[in-house]
């Protein structure tokens, strides 16, 4: 280690890996230089993705899962909140810490909230850089919640090596989920509120759901009678999504969660699909990066006149789209 | 003034559960362009340091209406001190009489704010406090 925050943050110094997280959401010049010296000692934590609608719980259900995860000191757990900035404005109200107040004085657990900030890919890019240097720290697990409500966020539950989608009795936000796709990215599914009423046909819609995406679980029914459709359902290598009851505030069905969590990523490293995992996860992270360097070099080479003029022969119909881009990319109409 | 947002914590401590300023407040400061970690009522000073070092907050917001300032800010104060956060700026909002003004400004807390006060002026002081 030859820069300071990075020697700082391997020692286990909570303030220098809290300013250096600040420094690598940012993307400043010195995070970069820690993150380069941080990046050997990456790849061993678990990150898990907790993500669902808003009022489902989630935050709630971090609380009690990152409590089980401290039972006998065991583990040292590191949790990413992630809530939305507001497009107006650009600031943020992250209310995470409320339902996390159980965490406090425990120096086994560090909670980051993130605000989700401009740019699509931005968020997924400064989640994985964050991620980087809690795992460098030693952070394992590392539990990422987001809101499950646009692609931003689900580009970020695709970081994790398993994604938690968490839904709620009555919020009739079945189709939502199915919208943002969140629903294909989940590996464990978790009706929390479980002691709500409505809570079997939230499980029913999940199930059926389910059974869309993993034809290999079918049942159908033909002239009465039911039949198993496939054989894959008996496949171990097959990992079908379970689903979970819990009542996060209680703490009901947590154990079991943390379980199903163990299970998935031990399935993952039977199946060889952690190193796949990570290995598309650092392809993508790789890719936002080199589309930002483009677009940033792109910015510093084209002149604003220049653009000006392109984008008002656009407007004036006598350039298309199409031909302008290449224009600017490459100094050639076509 | 930083490359980045402005990060504010925004705490209550003490036992009074009386929280709309304290949302009031957040809810200006996210409007103007900063990030607020609200933290939600009832916690203690080792709490709100905790989180305060965690967050990397610029800024600590204090709501404290049960007469309890006298106790509770300093011992902020010290906890974030002692954790090495002496460049945190911490503002009160609350009722705060007149004669205890002297002394929390002398412990280093930048904006006391009472009933009526703009939320226009506490952004401001922010930024001033800030260097922007």
């Amino acid at each position: 280690m030859t820069t300071a925050p990075a020697a700082a943050v391997v020692s286990g110094n909570r303030l220098a890996l809290a300013r250096l997280l600040t420094e690598v959401e940012d993307n400043t010049a010195g995070g970069r230089e820690a993150l380069r010296e941080l990046f050997p000692r990456t790849g061993r934590a678990h990150l898990i993705g907790i993500t669902g609608a808003p009022g489902t719980g989630k935050s709630s259900l971090v609380n009690s899962l990152a409590r089980n995860y401290r039972l006998g000191n065991r583990k040292r757990v590191a949790i990413v909140a992630v809530d939305p900035s507001s497009p107006f404005s650009g600031g943020a109200l992250l209310g995470d810490r409320v339902r996390m107040r159980d965490l406090s004085g425990d120096d086994g657990i560090f909670i980051r909230s993130m605000a989700s900030r401009g740019s699509l890919g931005g968020l997924a890019q400064a989640t994985a850089a964050m991620t980087h240097v809690f795992d460098a720290a030693g952070y394992d697990p590392i539990i990422i919640e987001t809101v499950g409500a646009g692609q931003g966020e689900v580009e970020v539950a695709r970081l994790a090596h398993t994604t938690v989608v968490v839904e709620a009795p009555g919020l009739g936000d079945e189709i939502q989920a199915i919208k943002a796709g969140i629903l294909e990215a989940a590996d464990i599914l978790v009706v929390n509120k479980a002691d709500r009423p409505g809570v079997e046909n939230t499980e029913r819609a999940l199930k059926s759901m389910l059974e869309l995406g993993h034809p290999s679980r079918q049942s159908i029914r033909h002239h009465g009678e039911s039949m198993q459709m496939g054989h894959e359902a008996m496949d171990p290598d097959v990992w079908i999504p379970p689903i979970l009851r819990t009542v996060a505030t209680e703490g009901t069905g947590v154990p079991e969660l943390a379980a199903e969590i163990e299970r998935h990523a031990e399935h993952l490293r039977r199946t060889g699909a952690w190193a796949e995992r990570e290995r598309q996860r650092l392809q993508a992270e790789l890719e936002s990066l080199v589309q930002q360097s483009l677009v940033r070099d792109f910015r510093e080479r084209v002149k604003e006149e220049q653009y000006t003029k392109i984008l008002g022969d656009v407007f004036r119909r006598v350039l298309s789209p199409w031909d302008a881009a290449k224009l600017l990319v490459d100094g050639k109409r076509r | 003034m930083k490359a980045g947002k402005i990060r504010v914590l925004v705490a209550k401590p003490g036992l009074d559960g009386h929280d709309r300023g304290a949302k009031v407040v957040a809810r200006a400061l996210r409007d103007a362009g900063m990030e607020v970690i609200y933290t939600g009522l009832r916690q203690t000073p080792e709490m709100i340091a905790e989180a305060a070092l965690q967050e990397d907050v610029d800024v600590v917001g204090l709501s404290i209406l049960s007469g309890a300032h006298m106790a509770l800010a300093p011992r902020v104060l010290e906890l974030l001190h002692a954790g090495g956060q002496t460049d945190v700026k911490v503002f009160i909002g609350g009722i705060i009489p007149d004669e205890d003004l002297p002394r929390l400004k002398e412990l280093g807390v930048v904006g006391i704010y009472g009933p009526g006060a703009s939320t226009e002026d506490i952004v401001r002081d922010i930024r001033a406090a800030l260097g922007g």
